[in-house]
Order: C-alpha cells, then structure tokens, then sequence
C-alpha cells in the first residue's frame, strides 16, 4: 500500500483504476446461488487467511437484511455504522469499517438490518468500492443467496469470484447459474474487460461417503462446471466449532477445513499446493476415543 | 435378507447418476440462456400463424436454436399429428397476434 496516493492524484473520479494497475485493490466475490452452502463461513476464512499472509483486507456482507458475518467474525457487539449507512452518507467509511482484534489486516464491514432490499444502491455501492480500493489490497463481498438484487450487486464489481459449491445436484445447478450470471451481468462483462476469473471452491465435502458411491466425487464436479479448481474443504466438526465463537476458521490450526482453507488462499495467491483431505481419514482408535476431529 | 437386498440392490450408486442428471439438465439449460430473446416471441407468432389453419398448443411447437462450430441453425419442430383440422381458417394474423 502507500504507493496509490501518488497514483490517485491526478484523477479524483477513477482513483481505482490507478490501483488496479499498480496491481492493488482486487474484489472477489463469494457467491453460490444456493444458500447455506459455506459463503459466509468461506468469506471470513479467506479474508483471515488473506490478513494472515500479510495483505490488508475487508470482508463486506452484502446480505442487507440478514446480517450474519458480523456474528461470524465475532464482531457484532462492535457494529455501530453500517453499510447503509455509508451509502447514504449518515456515517463515514472508517467509522463503519470495524478492526478484527486477531489481526492486525483485518477488517470488517457489516450490513445493514433494514428490511429493504434495494437500499443496496448500484451508485452508492460503486462510491464505497472506490474509496475501499484506496485502503485495501483485496475486498473481499459476502453475497446472499439467490440472483436478486443483492447478489447481482455483490458480483457486478467483482475482478475475481469463488463459487462456493456443496457436492449435491442443487448446489451444482445453482453454481452454474451463477458462472452464467458473472458472464453476462458483471460488470466486467458489461463493459466488454477481460471475465471475472471464477474458481470452484467445493465445501462440505466428505471423502467416505465419496468413496461409497454416496457423493459427487470433486472430479465430477470439476468436470460438470469446467472452472478451476481453487479448492476442497473438508466436511469437519470445526467450521460449527468456529462459528459458535465468532472466530475464523482458518484460526484453528488443528482444523482440516481450517487447513484447507490455508492451502485454498496459498493457490488464489499463485502457489501450488497438493489438494488434502480428498481420501477418507482412517481412524485412529485413540483418537476417535479422546481426540476432537 | 442379503440375499434380498444384493437382488435389488441399484446397479449404480446415487453419486453416478446426480452425475447424469446434472449433466443433462445442465445442457439444456445452458442452451437456453445462449439463446436471443426473439425465440419466444417467434414461438407465440409461429403458434398463432398455424393456430388459423390446425388446432394447435403451445407444446406442439419448438424452436430451437443450435450452434455448432461457425454456423448455427434455427430448427422449428411442429407437431401436428392429431391436431384437429380447422374447416375455415381462423382470423388474419394481425388479428390474432
């Protein structure tokens, strides 16, 4: 950071323009179509994760309405100003945006509660964005479920997408709606730029029952929505463990979800890394008498 | 009883066959959303045109848009067995549409 308030000067309307080409400033959405597949709890494990590896980060919940990540990042008693509120000029960025205690990068951005949906307003989002993009290295949307509203402006401003996928027909249906939606109604899309680079995230995944016939192998999946796989995060007993305390998963170091995570920002970041957790673990009896998962 | 179950037992295993299905779903509606947006409105027209001479429903008639390679081709499916022939044509397109 530091460089882009040189790069900023000259040009007070498209300052992020300036930082995306000093490579600054990039926007992923966490998207899925289908609810309840893993978007929040992969929003706040990437955005730790990308905190952990020394990029300063926010994490935005775009679910107006339903206010969640906050409970998730462990920060809703902290909530003073939201996103509405900043779009509609009663507070400013930094009074709303909230410090993570764990990590020094890390920010969070909660929502609002109002019951209207259309207080997301596409202008007033692109004002945010903009002025986000001086502050941070990776912005990091939470979209709701559905292709309403909501989740249509979660993606429109996306450079990167990781479509958050559960190992079951509907959630693969619904993940490749949403490829075809960041294909046509991004806004990269609209102004004819380079795609949105999508990555398959393959969450709740359970190796045994893979293994049994019983589940969509991550081949299948990877076959069926032909987009990159960025990772495979394990079905593990942690991600509850880590949402009833408000912490990141990505925290837990004897986590595999956790791990997998670690790994899944590693490649988003270019490294290669070796997929885990894809066979089923053995038990170790000792283990499974005393141990956690 | 293992007997029984090893007699009924599917020969394939439910992972395979969400495999199949999404994948055939997924065809078909992917064909869809490439598809221009006068498709329907030329389906309601063609429906309207033959409705004057047969007696016909919604179903009878698809328009299908297929790409393959450079050219892309525009097959329109009618299906009048067993459609009821109408002795006077009906209203003039105009009217009808």
């Amino acid at each position: 950071m530091g460089a882009e308030t040189d790069l900023r000067e000259d040009k007070p309307i498209g300052p992020a323009k300036a930082g995306r080409e000093a490579g600054l400033a990039k926007v992923i959405v966490i998207t899925s179509g289908k609810g309840g597949v893993g978007k929040t709890t992969t929003s706040a494990a990437f955005a730790a994760g990308l905190a952990l590896r020394g990029h300063k980060t926010v994490v935005i919940d775009f679910d107006v309405g339903l206010r969640n990540l906050d409970l998730v990042m462990g920060c809703e008693r902290r909530v003073v100003f939201d996103f509405i509120n900043v779009i509609n000029g009663d507070a400013n960025l930094n009074q709303a945006l909230i410090k993570d205690k764990r990590h020094d990068n890390l920010f969070i951005f909660p929502t609002s509660q109002t019951r209207d949906k259309n207080a997301l307003k596409r202008e007033g989002v692109e004002r945010v964005m903009e002025e986000l993009k001086q502050q941070f290295e990776y912005i990091i949307c939470d979209s709701p479920a559905g292709i309403e509203h909501g989740a249509i402006t979660a993606l429109y401003f996306a450079d990167s997408a990781i479509i958050v996928t559960n190992p079951e027909v509907s959630s693969v249906r619904d993940s490749d709606r949403i490829i075809g939606i960041l294909a046509s109604r991004s806004r990269r899309a609209e102004r004819n730029e380079s795609p949105v680079d999508v990555h398959l995230l393959l969450t709740r995944y359970d190796p045994a029952r893979v293994a049994k016939g019983e589940m969509l192998a991550v081949e299948d999946v990877k076959e069926i929505l032909s987009i990159p796989l960025l990772g495979v995060i394990p079905e593990s007993e942690s991600v509850l463990r880590a949402s009833n305390t408000g912490t990141p998963v990505v925290f837990d170091e004897n986590s595999p979800a956790g791990r997998a995570y670690v790994d899944a920002v590693a490649r988003f970041l270019g490294e290669q890394r070796e997929m885990r957790f894809l066979k089923p673990e053995r038990r170790n009896f000792f283990r499974a008498l005393f141990g956690r998962a | 009883m293992g007997f029984f179950r090893l007699l009924f037992q599917p020969q394939r295993n439910s992972a395979s066959i969400a495999k199949e299905r999404l994948k055939i779903v997924l065809a078909h509606e992917r064909a869809g959303r490439n598809a221009p947006d006068f498709l329907p409105l030329l389906q309601r027209e063609l429906i309207a045109v033959v409705g004057r001479y047969v007696e016909i429903s919604e179903e009878m008639i698809r328009v299908t848009l297929a790409n393959s390679g450079d050219t892309s081709s525009l097959e329109i499916n009618i299906e009048i067995e067993g459609a009821k022939v109408k002795t006077k044509p009906g209203p003039a397109l105009n009217a009808a549409v």
